[in-house]
Protein backbone atom coordinates (compact mmCIF):
# COMPACT_ATOMS: atom_id res chain seq x y z
CA UNK A 1 0.00 0.00 0.00
CA UNK A 2 2.95 2.38 1.11
CA UNK A 3 4.68 1.34 -1.90
CA UNK A 4 2.00 2.02 -4.19
CA UNK A 5 1.49 5.42 -2.45
CA UNK A 6 5.14 6.15 -2.96
CA UNK A 7 4.55 5.27 -7.00
CA UNK A 8 2.02 7.35 -7.12
CA UNK A 9 3.27 10.44 -5.85
CA UNK A 10 6.17 10.07 -7.74
CA UNK A 11 4.33 10.31 -11.27
CA UNK A 12 5.23 13.24 -13.70
CA UNK A 13 1.53 13.74 -13.33
CA UNK A 14 1.13 14.29 -9.50
CA UNK A 15 4.50 16.23 -9.06
CA UNK A 16 3.11 18.51 -11.63
CA UNK A 17 0.28 19.40 -9.04
CA UNK A 18 2.30 19.11 -6.35
CA UNK A 19 6.08 19.83 -6.56
CA UNK A 20 7.34 17.28 -3.35
CA UNK A 21 7.42 14.12 -2.95
CA UNK A 22 4.93 11.79 -0.10
CA UNK A 23 4.83 13.82 3.16
CA UNK A 24 6.68 10.83 4.87
CA UNK A 25 10.19 13.69 5.67
CA UNK A 26 9.96 16.69 7.18
CA UNK A 27 11.03 18.71 4.05
CA UNK A 28 8.10 17.09 2.54
CA UNK A 29 5.85 17.94 4.74
CA UNK A 30 7.25 21.80 4.91
CA UNK A 31 6.96 21.87 1.23
CA UNK A 32 3.25 20.76 1.41
CA UNK A 33 2.62 23.80 3.42
CA UNK A 34 4.33 26.41 1.92
CA UNK A 35 3.88 25.02 -2.26
CA UNK A 36 0.09 24.70 -1.17
CA UNK A 37 -2.01 27.40 -1.50
CA UNK A 38 -4.35 26.86 0.23
CA UNK A 39 -2.46 25.43 3.42
CA UNK A 40 0.14 28.55 2.83
CA UNK A 41 -2.26 29.98 5.82
CA UNK A 42 -0.55 27.96 7.89
CA UNK A 43 3.24 28.08 8.93
CA UNK A 44 5.14 25.66 8.24
CA UNK A 45 6.03 24.63 12.10
CA UNK A 46 3.24 25.29 14.92
CA UNK A 47 4.15 25.23 18.77
CA UNK A 48 2.67 21.71 20.20
CA UNK A 49 0.76 23.87 22.71
CA UNK A 50 -1.00 25.81 20.05
CA UNK A 51 -3.04 23.13 18.49
CA UNK A 52 -4.16 21.37 21.72
CA UNK A 53 -8.09 21.19 21.84
CA UNK A 54 -8.98 22.07 25.34
CA UNK A 55 -6.64 26.00 24.19
CA UNK A 56 -9.48 27.36 22.19
CA UNK A 57 -11.64 24.78 21.73
CA UNK A 58 -11.09 25.14 17.78
CA UNK A 59 -13.90 27.53 17.79
CA UNK A 60 -12.71 29.36 15.07
CA UNK A 61 -12.02 26.84 12.72
CA UNK A 62 -15.27 25.24 13.64
CA UNK A 63 -17.10 28.20 12.80
CA UNK A 64 -15.12 28.37 9.44
CA UNK A 65 -16.53 24.60 9.13
CA UNK A 66 -20.39 25.93 9.54
CA UNK A 67 -19.14 28.55 7.23
CA UNK A 68 -18.25 26.40 4.28
CA UNK A 69 -21.26 24.03 4.87
CA UNK A 70 -23.56 26.96 4.30
CA UNK A 71 -21.59 28.24 1.25
CA UNK A 72 -22.47 24.43 -0.16
CA UNK A 73 -25.89 24.07 1.03
CA UNK A 74 -26.73 27.56 -0.09
CA UNK A 75 -25.60 27.77 -3.48
CA UNK A 76 -27.62 24.50 -3.94
CA UNK A 77 -30.77 26.01 -2.30
CA UNK A 78 -30.36 28.89 -4.99
CA UNK A 79 -30.88 26.13 -7.89
CA UNK A 80 -34.63 25.85 -6.28
CA UNK A 81 -35.69 29.61 -4.90
CA UNK A 82 -36.57 32.46 -6.41
CA UNK A 83 -37.00 35.88 -4.27
CA UNK A 84 -40.07 37.07 -4.98
CA UNK A 85 -43.65 37.05 -3.58
CA UNK A 86 -45.23 34.48 -3.72
CA UNK A 87 -43.14 31.96 -5.43
CA UNK A 88 -40.54 32.49 -2.36
CA UNK A 89 -43.19 30.60 -0.35
CA UNK A 90 -44.19 27.85 -3.06
CA UNK A 91 -40.38 26.90 -3.60
CA UNK A 92 -40.14 26.29 0.23
CA UNK A 93 -43.18 23.97 -0.23
CA UNK A 94 -41.30 22.38 -3.10
CA UNK A 95 -38.77 21.94 -1.51
CA UNK A 96 -40.37 20.50 1.17
CA UNK A 97 -42.54 18.06 -1.11
CA UNK A 98 -41.06 17.89 -4.59
CA UNK A 99 -37.39 18.42 -4.25
CA UNK A 100 -35.40 15.37 -3.50
CA UNK A 101 -33.59 15.51 -0.49
CA UNK A 102 -35.21 19.26 0.17
CA UNK A 103 -35.86 19.11 3.30
CA UNK A 104 -32.79 18.06 5.05
CA UNK A 105 -30.77 20.59 2.55
CA UNK A 106 -32.96 23.33 3.91
CA UNK A 107 -32.52 21.82 7.88
CA UNK A 108 -28.74 21.91 7.29
CA UNK A 109 -28.64 25.32 5.85
CA UNK A 110 -30.94 26.67 9.40
CA UNK A 111 -28.88 24.52 11.54
CA UNK A 112 -25.70 25.02 10.68
CA UNK A 113 -26.42 29.12 10.18
CA UNK A 114 -27.94 28.74 14.37
CA UNK A 115 -24.60 26.73 15.13
CA UNK A 116 -22.23 29.08 13.36
CA UNK A 117 -24.06 32.49 15.38
CA UNK A 118 -23.61 30.28 18.51
CA UNK A 119 -20.10 29.27 17.58
CA UNK A 120 -18.52 32.41 17.00
CA UNK A 121 -20.13 34.43 19.59
CA UNK A 122 -18.60 31.93 22.16
CA UNK A 123 -15.06 31.94 19.88
CA UNK A 124 -15.12 35.38 21.23
CA UNK A 125 -15.80 35.16 24.38
CA UNK A 126 -13.54 32.28 24.86
CA UNK A 127 -10.70 34.88 22.68
CA UNK A 128 -11.40 37.61 25.51
CA UNK A 129 -11.16 35.27 28.45
CA UNK A 130 -7.94 33.89 27.22
CA UNK A 131 -6.76 37.57 26.66
CA UNK A 132 -5.70 37.26 23.15
CA UNK A 133 -7.13 40.29 21.99
CA UNK A 134 -4.39 42.18 23.41
CA UNK A 135 -1.62 43.93 21.48
CA UNK A 136 -0.31 42.59 19.30
CA UNK A 137 -3.35 41.03 17.80
CA UNK A 138 -5.20 44.41 18.80
CA UNK A 139 -6.52 44.47 14.85
CA UNK A 140 -7.40 41.21 14.44
CA UNK A 141 -9.71 41.74 17.51
CA UNK A 142 -11.34 44.41 15.67
CA UNK A 143 -11.89 42.24 12.23
CA UNK A 144 -13.19 39.44 14.58
CA UNK A 145 -15.69 42.12 15.82
CA UNK A 146 -16.49 42.88 12.20
CA UNK A 147 -16.94 39.76 11.15
CA UNK A 148 -19.19 38.45 14.37
CA UNK A 149 -21.30 41.96 12.73
CA UNK A 150 -21.55 40.07 9.47
CA UNK A 151 -22.47 36.61 10.89
CA UNK A 152 -25.39 38.09 12.64
CA UNK A 153 -26.48 39.74 9.62
CA UNK A 154 -26.04 37.44 7.11
CA UNK A 155 -28.46 35.08 9.69
CA UNK A 156 -31.11 37.80 10.13
CA UNK A 157 -31.18 38.33 6.15
CA UNK A 158 -31.91 35.06 5.59
CA UNK A 159 -34.45 34.46 8.18
CA UNK A 160 -36.50 36.46 5.49
CA UNK A 161 -36.10 34.36 2.51
CA UNK A 162 -38.60 31.56 3.52
CA UNK A 163 -41.77 34.50 3.29
CA UNK A 164 -43.37 32.16 5.72
CA UNK A 165 -45.69 34.22 8.97
CA UNK A 166 -42.36 33.29 11.49
CA UNK A 167 -39.80 34.86 8.76
CA UNK A 168 -42.27 37.81 8.16
CA UNK A 169 -42.96 39.03 11.87
CA UNK A 170 -39.11 38.26 13.05
CA UNK A 171 -37.38 40.60 10.20
CA UNK A 172 -40.65 43.30 11.04
CA UNK A 173 -39.39 43.55 14.84
CA UNK A 174 -35.67 44.07 13.77
CA UNK A 175 -36.32 46.45 10.95
CA UNK A 176 -38.40 48.78 13.57
CA UNK A 177 -36.25 49.16 15.80
CA UNK A 178 -33.66 50.02 12.66
CA UNK A 179 -36.04 52.68 12.23
CA UNK A 180 -35.57 54.08 15.83
CA UNK A 181 -32.35 55.39 14.58
CA UNK A 182 -31.89 59.02 15.05
CA UNK A 183 -31.83 61.45 11.95
CA UNK A 184 -30.99 58.97 9.44
CA UNK A 185 -33.69 55.60 11.31
CA UNK A 186 -36.27 56.27 8.40
CA UNK A 187 -34.35 56.89 5.61
CA UNK A 188 -31.93 53.90 6.48
CA UNK A 189 -34.97 51.64 6.78
CA UNK A 190 -36.28 52.91 3.35
CA UNK A 191 -33.04 51.63 1.86
CA UNK A 192 -32.99 48.43 4.07
CA UNK A 193 -36.30 47.15 3.11
CA UNK A 194 -36.94 49.85 -0.70
CA UNK A 195 -40.37 50.92 0.65
CA UNK A 196 -42.40 51.77 4.19
CA UNK A 197 -43.22 48.23 4.68
CA UNK A 198 -41.82 44.62 3.99
CA UNK A 199 -42.58 43.80 0.36
CA UNK A 200 -41.39 42.08 -2.42
CA UNK A 201 -38.78 44.73 -3.03
CA UNK A 202 -37.60 43.86 0.48
CA UNK A 203 -37.18 40.44 -0.31
CA UNK A 204 -34.99 41.09 -3.18
CA UNK A 205 -32.67 43.34 -1.41
CA UNK A 206 -32.31 40.86 1.79
CA UNK A 207 -31.61 38.46 -0.84
CA UNK A 208 -28.48 40.39 -2.77
CA UNK A 209 -27.05 40.97 0.25
CA UNK A 210 -27.61 37.32 1.88
CA UNK A 211 -26.32 35.89 -1.38
CA UNK A 212 -23.92 38.50 -2.30
CA UNK A 213 -22.87 41.35 -0.38
CA UNK A 214 -22.72 40.28 3.30
CA UNK A 215 -20.91 36.81 1.78
CA UNK A 216 -18.49 38.41 -0.01
CA UNK A 217 -17.49 40.82 2.98
CA UNK A 218 -17.56 37.72 5.03
CA UNK A 219 -15.29 35.77 2.90
CA UNK A 220 -13.14 38.95 2.82
CA UNK A 221 -12.49 39.69 6.26
CA UNK A 222 -11.91 35.78 7.34
CA UNK A 223 -9.13 35.98 4.99
CA UNK A 224 -7.58 38.60 6.28
CA UNK A 225 -8.66 37.09 9.21
CA UNK A 226 -6.59 33.98 9.18
CA UNK A 227 -3.51 35.33 7.30
CA UNK A 228 -3.54 38.05 10.48
CA UNK A 229 -3.57 35.03 13.14
CA UNK A 230 -0.19 34.46 11.11
CA UNK A 231 1.47 37.18 10.88
CA UNK A 232 0.67 38.15 14.47
CA UNK A 233 3.33 35.55 15.91
CA UNK A 234 0.44 32.64 15.81
CA UNK A 235 -2.51 32.07 18.16
CA UNK A 236 -1.97 33.68 21.71
CA UNK A 237 -0.28 31.66 24.18
CA UNK A 238 0.65 32.31 27.72
CA UNK A 239 4.36 32.54 28.23
CA UNK A 240 5.19 29.01 29.01
CA UNK A 241 6.35 28.41 33.09
CA UNK A 242 10.10 28.77 33.24
CA UNK A 243 10.62 25.78 35.05
CA UNK A 244 8.25 23.37 32.83
CA UNK A 245 10.22 24.79 29.75
CA UNK A 246 13.98 23.78 30.97
CA UNK A 247 12.25 20.20 32.25
CA UNK A 248 11.53 19.68 29.24
CA UNK A 249 14.70 20.74 27.59
CA UNK A 250 16.02 18.23 29.52
CA UNK A 251 14.19 15.51 29.02
CA UNK B 1 13.39 49.88 27.10
CA UNK B 2 14.76 48.71 30.20
CA UNK B 3 12.23 45.51 30.19
CA UNK B 4 14.35 42.14 30.25
CA UNK B 5 15.49 41.11 27.42
CA UNK B 6 13.26 38.35 26.20
CA UNK B 7 15.54 36.98 23.35
CA UNK B 8 19.35 35.70 23.57
CA UNK B 9 22.04 37.66 21.60
CA UNK B 10 25.05 35.86 20.24
CA UNK B 11 26.56 32.97 18.35
CA UNK B 12 23.73 30.09 17.70
CA UNK B 13 24.29 26.24 18.44
CA UNK B 14 25.20 26.19 14.31
CA UNK B 15 27.54 29.06 14.28
CA UNK B 16 30.01 26.88 12.39
CA UNK B 17 27.68 26.67 9.11
CA UNK B 18 25.76 29.57 9.30
CA UNK B 19 28.78 32.25 10.76
CA UNK B 20 26.79 35.40 10.63
CA UNK B 21 23.74 36.15 12.22
CA UNK B 22 21.88 39.29 12.74
CA UNK B 23 18.62 39.92 14.56
CA UNK B 24 17.26 43.20 14.26
CA UNK B 25 14.97 44.24 17.17
CA UNK B 26 12.25 46.97 16.36
CA UNK B 27 11.09 48.61 19.22
CA UNK B 28 7.68 47.79 18.70
CA UNK B 29 6.29 44.20 19.85
CA UNK B 30 7.07 41.28 17.59
CA UNK B 31 5.59 38.18 19.26
CA UNK B 32 7.80 36.24 16.94
CA UNK B 33 10.69 37.32 18.45
CA UNK B 34 9.31 37.23 22.02
CA UNK B 35 8.38 33.71 21.83
CA UNK B 36 10.36 31.36 23.69
CA UNK B 37 11.82 28.06 22.97
CA UNK B 38 9.41 25.49 23.12
CA UNK B 39 8.32 22.09 21.56
CA UNK B 40 7.20 22.61 18.18
CA UNK B 41 5.51 20.51 15.40
CA UNK B 42 5.03 20.67 12.02
CA UNK B 43 1.87 21.75 10.66
CA UNK B 44 1.32 18.18 7.95
CA UNK B 45 0.46 16.32 9.48
CA UNK B 46 -0.49 17.42 13.30
CA UNK B 47 -2.55 20.37 12.80
CA UNK B 48 -4.02 19.55 9.52
CA UNK B 49 -5.09 15.43 10.76
CA UNK B 50 -6.85 18.37 13.88
CA UNK B 51 -8.79 20.26 11.64
CA UNK B 52 -10.06 17.76 9.51
CA UNK B 53 -11.37 15.86 12.28
CA UNK B 54 -12.95 18.84 13.93
CA UNK B 55 -14.22 19.42 10.39
CA UNK B 56 -15.77 15.92 10.09
CA UNK B 57 -17.13 15.51 13.92
CA UNK B 58 -18.97 19.31 13.19
CA UNK B 59 -20.11 18.29 10.01
CA UNK B 60 -21.49 14.69 11.75
CA UNK B 61 -23.63 16.11 14.47
CA UNK B 62 -25.19 18.83 12.27
CA UNK B 63 -26.23 16.47 9.28
CA UNK B 64 -27.48 14.44 12.23
CA UNK B 65 -29.12 17.04 13.78
CA UNK B 66 -30.30 17.74 10.23
CA UNK B 67 -32.05 14.40 9.68
CA UNK B 68 -34.03 14.50 13.14
CA UNK B 69 -34.89 18.21 13.24
CA UNK B 70 -36.96 20.09 11.08
CA UNK B 71 -36.89 23.65 9.92
CA UNK B 72 -39.95 25.67 11.00
CA UNK B 73 -41.85 26.66 7.68
CA UNK B 74 -45.14 28.18 8.69
CA UNK B 75 -48.27 29.95 6.56
CA UNK B 76 -47.27 32.53 4.20
CA UNK B 77 -46.72 35.76 4.95
CA UNK B 78 -49.54 37.98 5.84
CA UNK B 79 -49.18 41.34 6.53
CA UNK B 80 -52.36 41.45 7.89
CA UNK B 81 -52.43 39.03 11.01
CA UNK B 82 -49.90 39.60 13.20
CA UNK B 83 -48.71 36.59 15.86
CA UNK B 84 -48.48 36.89 19.23
CA UNK B 85 -45.70 37.52 20.32
CA UNK B 86 -43.73 38.67 17.31
CA UNK B 87 -40.24 37.30 18.42
CA UNK B 88 -37.28 38.20 16.79
CA UNK B 89 -34.18 35.36 15.94
CA UNK B 90 -33.29 33.89 19.30
CA UNK B 91 -29.26 36.43 19.25
CA UNK B 92 -31.84 39.49 19.14
CA UNK B 93 -34.16 38.65 21.84
CA UNK B 94 -31.80 40.23 24.14
CA UNK B 95 -32.14 43.26 22.52
CA UNK B 96 -35.74 42.94 21.97
CA UNK B 97 -36.18 42.17 26.12
CA UNK B 98 -34.33 45.15 26.18
CA UNK B 99 -37.60 46.83 24.07
CA UNK B 100 -39.50 46.14 27.37
CA UNK B 101 -37.41 48.48 29.45
CA UNK B 102 -36.19 51.61 27.16
CA UNK B 103 -37.37 52.70 24.03
CA UNK B 104 -36.57 51.68 20.44
CA UNK B 105 -34.12 54.47 19.96
CA UNK B 106 -31.87 54.12 23.16
CA UNK B 107 -32.44 49.61 23.38
CA UNK B 108 -32.30 49.09 19.76
CA UNK B 109 -29.88 51.75 18.59
CA UNK B 110 -28.14 53.75 21.51
CA UNK B 111 -26.98 50.25 23.54
CA UNK B 112 -25.93 47.71 20.44
CA UNK B 113 -23.96 51.13 18.92
CA UNK B 114 -21.97 51.25 22.29
CA UNK B 115 -21.42 47.99 22.55
CA UNK B 116 -19.84 47.60 19.17
CA UNK B 117 -18.07 50.57 19.51
CA UNK B 118 -16.67 49.41 23.17
CA UNK B 119 -15.79 45.68 21.78
CA UNK B 120 -13.66 47.63 18.67
CA UNK B 121 -12.04 49.73 21.47
CA UNK B 122 -11.45 47.30 24.28
CA UNK B 123 -7.84 46.27 23.10
CA UNK B 124 -6.79 49.75 22.61
CA UNK B 125 -7.31 50.63 25.75
CA UNK B 126 -3.82 49.67 28.36
CA UNK B 127 -5.43 50.69 31.83
CA UNK B 128 -4.67 47.99 33.71
CA UNK B 129 -4.63 44.68 31.30
CA UNK B 130 -2.68 43.37 34.31
CA UNK B 131 -3.74 44.14 37.54
CA UNK B 132 -1.23 44.22 40.43
CA UNK B 133 -2.46 43.37 43.62
CA UNK B 134 -3.62 46.37 46.00
CA UNK B 135 -1.95 47.46 48.89
CA UNK B 136 -3.66 47.51 51.80
CA UNK B 137 -4.03 50.95 52.01
CA UNK B 138 -5.51 51.64 49.00
CA UNK B 139 -7.91 48.92 49.36
CA UNK B 140 -10.91 50.88 51.29
CA UNK B 141 -10.30 53.89 48.69
CA UNK B 142 -10.97 51.46 45.97
CA UNK B 143 -14.05 49.69 47.69
CA UNK B 144 -15.45 53.12 47.98
CA UNK B 145 -14.25 53.84 44.32
CA UNK B 146 -16.30 50.70 42.91
CA UNK B 147 -19.56 51.20 45.36
CA UNK B 148 -20.16 54.64 44.38
CA UNK B 149 -20.02 53.54 40.82
CA UNK B 150 -22.25 50.41 40.96
CA UNK B 151 -24.75 52.18 43.53
CA UNK B 152 -25.09 55.22 40.85
CA UNK B 153 -26.07 52.45 37.89
CA UNK B 154 -28.42 50.90 39.81
CA UNK B 155 -30.01 53.98 40.89
CA UNK B 156 -29.62 54.75 37.37
CA UNK B 157 -31.26 51.22 35.86
CA UNK B 158 -33.78 51.49 38.86
CA UNK B 159 -35.26 54.86 37.45
CA UNK B 160 -34.86 55.10 34.06
CA UNK B 161 -36.40 52.20 32.31
CA UNK B 162 -40.12 51.81 31.86
CA UNK B 163 -40.06 49.93 34.75
CA UNK B 164 -36.46 48.73 37.00
CA UNK B 165 -34.32 47.24 35.03
CA UNK B 166 -33.63 43.94 36.89
CA UNK B 167 -31.20 42.01 34.32
CA UNK B 168 -28.72 45.14 34.53
CA UNK B 169 -29.38 45.54 38.50
CA UNK B 170 -29.06 42.06 39.35
CA UNK B 171 -25.90 41.74 37.30
CA UNK B 172 -24.27 44.70 38.09
CA UNK B 173 -24.23 43.23 42.10
CA UNK B 174 -23.11 40.10 41.23
CA UNK B 175 -19.84 41.11 39.16
CA UNK B 176 -19.76 43.68 42.28
CA UNK B 177 -19.31 40.95 45.00
CA UNK B 178 -16.78 39.52 42.65
CA UNK B 179 -14.84 42.99 42.67
CA UNK B 180 -15.18 43.21 46.28
CA UNK B 181 -13.68 39.89 46.96
CA UNK B 182 -10.99 40.66 44.62
CA UNK B 183 -9.88 43.76 45.98
CA UNK B 184 -10.85 43.09 49.74
CA UNK B 185 -10.70 39.56 49.90
CA UNK B 186 -7.39 38.35 52.37
CA UNK B 187 -7.50 34.03 51.82
CA UNK B 188 -4.95 32.68 50.30
CA UNK B 189 -7.10 30.54 48.53
CA UNK B 190 -7.16 29.58 44.82
CA UNK B 191 -10.59 31.64 44.45
CA UNK B 192 -9.70 34.89 45.74
CA UNK B 193 -5.87 34.95 44.43
CA UNK B 194 -7.95 34.00 41.40
CA UNK B 195 -10.51 37.02 41.76
CA UNK B 196 -7.57 39.19 42.54
CA UNK B 197 -6.18 38.96 39.31
CA UNK B 198 -8.62 39.86 37.26
CA UNK B 199 -8.54 43.37 35.21
CA UNK B 200 -11.34 45.83 35.00
CA UNK B 201 -11.22 44.72 31.05
CA UNK B 202 -12.46 41.29 32.46
CA UNK B 203 -15.13 42.58 34.80
CA UNK B 204 -16.90 45.19 32.30
CA UNK B 205 -16.88 41.67 29.60
CA UNK B 206 -18.03 39.66 32.33
CA UNK B 207 -20.78 41.81 33.31
CA UNK B 208 -21.88 42.42 29.02
CA UNK B 209 -21.95 38.47 28.80
CA UNK B 210 -23.59 37.59 31.39
CA UNK B 211 -26.15 40.24 31.41
CA UNK B 212 -26.37 39.44 27.35
CA UNK B 213 -27.51 35.97 28.37
CA UNK B 214 -29.58 36.73 31.36
CA UNK B 215 -31.77 39.25 28.67
CA UNK B 216 -31.64 36.73 25.70
CA UNK B 217 -32.89 33.63 28.01
CA UNK B 218 -35.75 36.17 29.52
CA UNK B 219 -36.52 36.81 25.89
CA UNK B 220 -36.58 33.29 24.62
CA UNK B 221 -38.28 31.23 27.67
CA UNK B 222 -39.94 33.90 30.00
CA UNK B 223 -41.72 35.99 27.47
CA UNK B 224 -45.63 35.20 26.26
CA UNK B 225 -48.29 36.92 24.27
CA UNK B 226 -48.09 40.86 24.83
CA UNK B 227 -44.49 40.05 26.03
CA UNK B 228 -45.72 39.63 29.59
CA UNK B 229 -44.09 37.26 31.71
CA UNK B 230 -44.35 33.21 31.59
CA UNK B 231 -43.52 30.03 32.69
CA UNK B 232 -41.98 27.75 29.99
CA UNK B 233 -42.68 24.97 31.90
CA UNK B 234 -46.11 25.73 32.54
CA UNK B 235 -46.87 27.33 29.26
CA UNK B 236 -44.69 26.32 26.89
CA UNK B 237 -42.05 28.30 24.78
CA UNK B 238 -43.52 31.22 22.38
CA UNK B 239 -41.79 32.10 19.45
Amino acid sequence: MRDLVKRLTGTAFYRSIFRHGFADTNRNRSLAVFTNFFLHIHAVKVRRRAIAFRRTGYLGGLSAACFFILLVTGILLMFYYRPSVPEAYHDMKDLQFVVSAGVFLRNLHRWSAHAMVALVLAHMAVTFFRGAYRPPREFNWVIGVFLMLATVLLSYTGYLLPWDQLAYWAVTVGTNMAEAAPIVGAKLKLLLLGGHTINAAALLRFYVLHCVLLPFWLVLGLCVHIWRVRKDGGIYLPPPAPSAATDEDQA
Amino acid sequence: MNEPKTFEVGPGDDARKAPVRVVVVQAEERPAVDAADEPMVMTVPHLLLRELIAFLVISLVLVALALTANAPLEEIANPARTPNPAKAPWYFLGLQELLHYYPPVISGVLLPGLLVVALVVIPYVRINLERPPLAPARRTRALVILWATLTTLVLVSYFTGSQPVWPFIGTLLVVGAGMSVGIAGRSPGRVVSWLRGRSIAFWIFSWFLLTATVLTVIGIFFRGPGWSFTLPWRDGIYY
